[in-house]
């Protein structure tokens, strides 16, 4: 009894230890691996994604940027599979999706929210529809329905404007009918494709404040494609950089910024400390 | 009373005699008959036929290579045909179904037959405008591609659908002319066989005010409709 007594204990010391120093393995809730891509066209073939091996943590919110072209949306398509990869795996809390079946993929899509940079919403359907859509292709009831939308809508502030029409928004209105027709299934993760890039610095302030509130809250976990650096230092804990088709770093937020590594990220943290300051870049003076 | 001995004036004036327009009011009830029933049945096969390109197209929503390149070839040769060939076509078509290949119902199923490829090329150009977005947000919260054809696809297209078909049902209009020569009736059918084939132009001048009228209101009738929907929608 005390031998297996002695042996639980020290199971758990070195689960614990296990815990301290690496903590990589605990709450993996995405995990792409060896994941590979290339657009073929008739003349040339393009190679969007290199291999991409990435770890997100549940409950965390984290950032992946990289220049135009570099493969951040197709990336994150690859993760609901609305672009499909040449080969690799996309774990999403222990389940490959890449290796689901037609219908196990749709019911896994509701697990799964997306927000677009264009926000693409529905403009035949006022605000209640668009976000009640999700729930009326799954059969919900109507009452079930009408609850559940008036309390995400109250989440992302938009209580007076259910009737309205997209058509009538502004930009940062059409985000959160966005944000709040992703939510309404309750799902585990949020795929953020360069939500705020079409928004103004406060709006786009506004959008990360309720995303930031929405993880607190709910413990979603967010994964968030950008290329805007502000974004990802002010909602962000890690991040990876994404340069010609592979991750060149991936690391705390503070980390990378203070000593970037690669060419993408250094030349973002040059243009950003360069843009602060002021004085030198006055009337046009340039960098 | 005819242009070759009367007045343009004179002619005028006899069009609004009254037993013109007695012999006009059969034949504008069945010029509404054909057009109403074309209309019908172009709208039922042009939307499927329109549908079904668009998302067997090699980029749709669900590509299927050989009815694609079927549908498209076939609907290329039957736009190809002059409406006259077309009726002659449907002879043994008519008469297989309604027993008859002249009268009335033959004259539907010529017309719907032209029409169905015409109106099935402009559902397929307004469903292509939608954009590649709004598809994949409707995928990525799970919609099948049943949901997303009839909930999304024709919803979000439906101003563009509405003109199409406003432009389709004026050409059906034009189209029931040639009813004449299935001895069909019709407005079309007054204008040529009084009108042209027996000189009577103030019975030809009545037959376009009236088709002039109807024209002028169906495209009034769909500009509306359409632009109502985009007003609600704030598009506007």
């Amino acid at each position: 009894m005390l031998i297996k007594c002695q042996a639980k204990g020290e199971k758990r010391m070195t689960n614990i230890k296990d815990k301290l120093l690496d903590r990589s393995n605990v709450d993996e809730y995405i995990k792409i691996s060896g994941l590979y891509k290339t657009f073929q066209t008739k003349d040339c073939s393009l190679q969007v994604l290199k291999g991409i091996d990435l770890t997100v943590r549940k409950g965390e919110i984290f950032g992946i940027i990289g220049f135009s072209g570099a493969g951040k949306s197709t990336l994150i398509r690859c993760i609901n599979r609305l672009e499909e990869p040449d080969s690799g795996s996309i774990k999403i809390g222990g389940v490959d999706i890449l290796k689901l079946s037609k219908k196990e993929l749709l019911e896994k899509r509701k697990k799964i929210g997306m927000i677009f940079q264009t926000f693409n919403l529905f403009e035949a359907k006022n605000v209640y529809r668009n976000i009640a859509y999700p729930l009326e292709i799954s059969g919900v009831s109507k009452s079930e329905i009408k609850n559940r939308v008036l309390k995400t809508a109250e989440l992302v502030g938009l209580s007076d404007k259910l009737k309205a029409y997209p058509g009538g928004l502004s930009g940062g209105q059409k985000q959160r009918v966005g944000i709040a027709r992703a939510l309404i299934t309750k799902p585990d993760v949020l795929l953020c494709d360069e939500a705020t890039s079409a928004l103004d610095p406060k709006t786009t302030l506004q959008i990360l404040d309720l995303l930031k509130d929405i993880n607190k809250s709910t413990g979603i976990t967010i994964l968030m494609i950008t290329h805007e650096l502000d974004a990802i230092r002010y909602s962000c804990e890690r991040m990876a950089v994404l340069e010609d088709a592979q991750i060149i770093e991936v690391g705390r937020v503070r980390d990378i910024f203070n000593n970037p590594l690669s060419r993408t990220g250094s030349l973002f943290a040059r243009v950003y400390t360069e843009f602060q300051q002021i004085p030198e870049l006055e009337n046009g003076a340039g960098i | 009373m005819s242009l070759l001995d009367s007045s343009f004036w004179e002619i005028i004036k006899a069009s609004f005699a009254p037993d013109i327009w007695f012999r006009l009011a059969p034949a504008i009830l069945e010029t509404l008959y054909m057009t109403a029933l074309s209309s019908f049945i172009m709208l039922v096969f042009g939307l499927f036929l329109g549908i079904l390109l668009t998302i067997t197209n090699p980029v749709g929503l669900l590509p299927m290579k050989i009815i694609y390149a079927v549908s498209d070839w076939l609907i290329n040769c039957l736009r190809s045909l002059p409406q006259v060939i077309m009726i002659i076509l449907m002879i043994p078509v008519a008469r297989l179904i309604f027993g008859k290949s002249y009268g009335t119902n033959a004259c539907i199923i010529a017309i719907s037959a032209t029409c169905i490829p015409m109106y099935a090329r402009m559902v397929e150009g307004s469903l292509l405008e939608i954009s590649k977005g709004k598809i994949e947000a409707a995928k990525s919260v799970g919609s099948t591609n049943f949901q997303i054809i009839f909930r999304i696809l024709l919803p979000e297209t439906l101003p563009s659908l509405i003109r199409g078909f406003t432009v389709a049902v004026i050409t059906i209009i034009s189209m029931t002319a040639l009813a004449g020569l299935f001895g069909a009736g019709g407005i079309g059918d007054i204008a040529v066989r009084f009108g042209y084939q027996r000189f009577q132009h103030d019975v030809m001048f009545a037959s376009v005010y009236v088709l002039t009228a109807f024209v002028q209101l169906i495209q009034w009738l769909g500009n509306f409709i359409s632009k109502q929907i985009l007003k609600k929608r704030n598009l506007i």
